[in-house]
């Protein structure tokens, strides 16, 4: 008895999530409003980077995982921000924390959307990247994929949390950037470390496999607790 | 009770931080590689000391806030967040002076000042949110989150970054490894740890009365525009 509804809390709790972030997903593919500026804003960047340094020196290839990340961070700032934002019109967050699902199948289910958004993003911006600056990184790409899924859905934990905190502040634009980004700096750190080795040819080794760890344990620790905190945020 | 107490506190903070300017100033030697800057460390060490401590004990205030949702717990987690975050600034500030002296530069990011610099932008950070909300009991809640989640960040920075670059020196501190300093040497540091605690406390307590005293006039304010 006692597994089977701990059973069915989970099964629900999966259910739930996966609406909430079916729903989110289907409303952002039909105007493609955050999509669309998110992207365009980071081949803005990409193109700004190469005023900053001359981009056929060498320096580049030590510099490369920087840049990739400060333009992922950046465009998904643009993508977090409207995350619970989007919410207010019409009161539809009152409307999905009155709903029977929990805060917390609403975190992961928002969560779950933004990262798969700020994927699309980031793998059109590698492509933009590689075409402008000429980078390589066929040689590790599975490596390289699995950095960007950890880096990213590190992004998307932290800032899908502070998009639910901020939602209801005065100046939430300027809010969210000024806390999510000192927050995301060991990530980013270590996102930043891997994926320089990595487009440099460096396979995961006894140097940086440090950092994977670092990555992994941020992501880990801060699911958990956004999950935990994440009823104190929106109910109270 | 509590005048008396921050007088008290005041007194033996100023007491001790004479007596022990005149020693580190007129009694202790120079250092024989750095010569008399090496004397800021007297401030450096016990500033770092109080800052990560009042960080802790938010961390604490804040978590007890969450699960009694008693105000005072908030008041007095604003309160030592913003009087830490002072003692950080010093920290900071001294670090630099002295990095010019012995190193020639202001900066450089090594280990220990980028985990310094963080905690100063995450906590910064805390207080911005802090005047963002005005509605008190939202203020807390928010807040107290803020404080669990970026002093678990600080944990994670400061465990990464030793893997990362240092060039800032090792404790030098009998507590670890023995320590590198002369025993008339140290003592200095903790008393001035002692002295810069009591201070904290003083800050503490006056910025709390601080606090109380806004919230009574903000519900009087609510009252009367009840009416």
């Amino acid at each position: 008895m006692g597994t089977t509804s701990v059973g069915s809390f989970f099964g629900s709790f999966l259910r739930d999530t996966l609406a909430i972030a079916a729903k989110d997903l289907r409303s952002e593919f039909r105007t493609k409003e955050a999509l669309n500026a998110s992207f365009a804003f980071s081949v803005v960047i990409l193109v700004l980077f190469s005023f900053a340094f001359d981009p056929s020196s060498e320096q580049l290839q030590t510099i490369s995982g920087g840049l990739l990340w400060l333009v992922f961070s950046f465009a998904g700032a643009l993508i977090l921000n409207r995350s619970f934002a989007r919410e207010l019109q019409n009161d539809c967050l009152d409307a999905l924390i009155s709903s029977p699902a929990p805060a917390g199948a609403l975190f992961l289910g928002k969560a779950v959307a933004n990262f798969v958004l700020l994927m699309i993003v980031e793998l059109a911006s590698l492509g933009v990247f590689g075409i402008f600056y000429d980078s390589r990184f066929g040689a590790q790409l599975g490596s390289i994929a699995l950095v960007i899924a950890l880096g990213t859905w590190g992004i998307t934990v932290i800032g899908t949390m502070f998009s639910a905190l901020t939602v209801n502040l005065r100046m939430r634009e300027m809010m969210l950037p000024t806390l999510v980004y000192p927050l995301l700096i060991p990530a980013l750190m270590a996102a930043m470390t891997l994926t320089t080795d990595l487009m440099n040819g460096t396979p995961f080794g006894k140097d940086n496999t440090i950092w994977l760890r670092v990555l992994t344990g941020f992501d880990f620790i801060y699911s958990i607790l956004a999950v935990v905190f994440i009823d104190v945020v929106l109910i109270g | 009770m509590r005048n008396k107490l921050v007088y008290v506190l005041c007194l033996l903070a100023a007491g001790i931080l004479c007596w022990q300017l005149y020693n580190i100033l007129l009694n202790l030697p120079n250092e024989k590689d750095q010569g008399a800057i090496y004397r800021i460390v007297y401030f450096h060490v016990p500033a770092i000391f109080t800052g990560f401590m009042g960080f802790f004990v938010a961390l604490g205030a804040s978590g007890i806030y969450l699960a009694t949702r008693n105000l005072k717990y908030d008041a007095f987690a604003a309160a030592v967040t913003e009087v830490s975050l002072t003692f950080a600034t010093i920290v900071l500030a001294t670090g630099m002076i002295w990095g010019r002296i012995i190193w020639g530069i202001w900066w450089t990011w090594d280990a220990r000042l980028t985990t310094m610099l963080v905690c100063w932008l995450i906590y910064a950070g805390y207080l911005m949110l802090r005047r963002a909300i005005d509605e008190p009991t939202q203020r807390a809640r928010l807040s107290a989150v803020v404080s669990i989640f970026g002093c678990t960040d600080i944990l994670i920075v400061w465990k990464s970054i030793e893997w990362w670059r240092t060039q800032h020196p090792a404790p030098v501190l009998s507590v670890r490894d023995g320590g590198g300093m002369a025993p008339g040497m140290e003592s200095p540091i903790y008393w001035n740890w002692l002295a810069l605690m009591c201070l904290a406390a003083v800050l503490v307590m006056i910025r709390m009365r601080q606090e109380n005293m806004a919230r009574e006039i903000d519900s009087l304010r609510r009252m009367a525009h009840s009416y």
